[in-house]
């Protein structure tokens, strides 16, 4: 049975994750090799799940790690250690 | 600037070397628990501020978080991992800020209710295929990014900032949110449908055009 590309989308995320079974996984790839809308949203939601995971997408404030530590060695009772 | 790089000066890279910090810390080495919970600070706060998107309340928060997490470190059973236990403390820390805030239903993270809404198709496209490795040092592609995910509904947010920013797997991510790992799935899928549906047609063309049309090598 050959699936549409509904199916192929409610299941993209598992897909990415490798957490669709193999039956499943294979029936998404014969479709994503005569499927180029599906294929797209497949890459593009990937691209989107790799580019959060940079770092650079997120950066701390400054300071923040210094002031949490400075934070806990006023809760330990102790004085900050020395960088 | 962002923080120097951590200086570990403990061993944390397994299970047992975790539990053996932690046995120390409360044998009286206190200050071990700088390293325990460095790895930790990043998470903490980023979760934080996604519930409660003030930066400076979020830092407070967090200071609150690892101030907790230090002083209930005797609960700490070692079912979860360190990081996920403190997520959990951040989460109630979060959760009971918003309570004091008289927040709004929308950003409640005890909304069990699946049914958020919302078009979960994807944005069709057929032209961004790579992603370039130096796209992010350009600041505006972070910043859609950061935009992208400010505006997904809480429960979703929550999700995807520990699945796909901070890149704790399933179980973790479950245990930290205290939801079942099915709704971790369900909720993941639709926030990354969300955000392909909001980035994808901005960032395409950030992508150099080095294929065809529909993508295909020539």
């Amino acid at each position: 049975m050959r699936i549409d590309c509904n199916h192929v989308w409610e299941h993209i995320s598992a897909y990415i994750d490798g957490e669709v079974d193999a039956e499943l996984r294979a029936e998404i790839d014969l479709h994503l090799e005569t499927c180029e809308i599906c294929s797209a949203v497949l890459d593009s939601t990937r691209n989107v799940v790799i580019l959060m995971a940079d770092d650079r997408v997120f950066e701390l404030q400054a300071g923040f790690s210094e002031r949490l530590h400075a934070r806990l060695d006023k809760e330990f009772g102790t004085e900050p250690k020395k960088v | 600037m962002s923080s120097a790089e951590p200086n570990h000066t403990v061993d944390l890279s397994s299970r047992e070397a975790e539990a053996e910090c932690i046995r120390r810390i409360l044998a009286g080495e206190k200050h071990l628990f700088h390293d325990l919970i460095r790895p930790c600070e990043r998470a903490v706060y980023l979760f934080l501020l996604s519930l409660l998107r003030n930066e400076s309340e979020a830092e407070e928060a967090a200071q609150e978080t690892a101030i907790k997490a230090y002083l209930n470190l005797h609960l700490f059973r070692g079912e979860a991992q360190f990081r996920t236990w403190v997520i959990s403390i951040a989460r109630n820390e979060g959760l009971l800020r918003l309570r004091k805030q008289g927040a709004r239903r929308e950003d409640s993270l005890d909304e069990q209710v699946e049914e958020a809404g919302g078009d979960f198709t994807p944005a069709v496209l057929t032209s961004w295929r790579d992603v370039p490795a130096d796209v992010l040092e350009r600041k505006e592609v972070a910043q859609l990014l950061r935009d992208a995910i400010a505006g997904l509904p809480a429960i979703y947010r929550n999700v995807v900032l520990l699945r796909d920013i901070e890149e704790m797997d399933v179980r973790q991510t479950a245990e930290a949110l205290n939801l079942s790992e099915s709704a971790v799935k369900v909720r993941l899928h639709r926030a990354r449908a969300l955000l392909q549906r909001s980035l994808a047609p901005k960032l395409k063309g950030v992508a150099p055009r080095r294929k065809g049309l529909f993508g295909w090598s020539q």
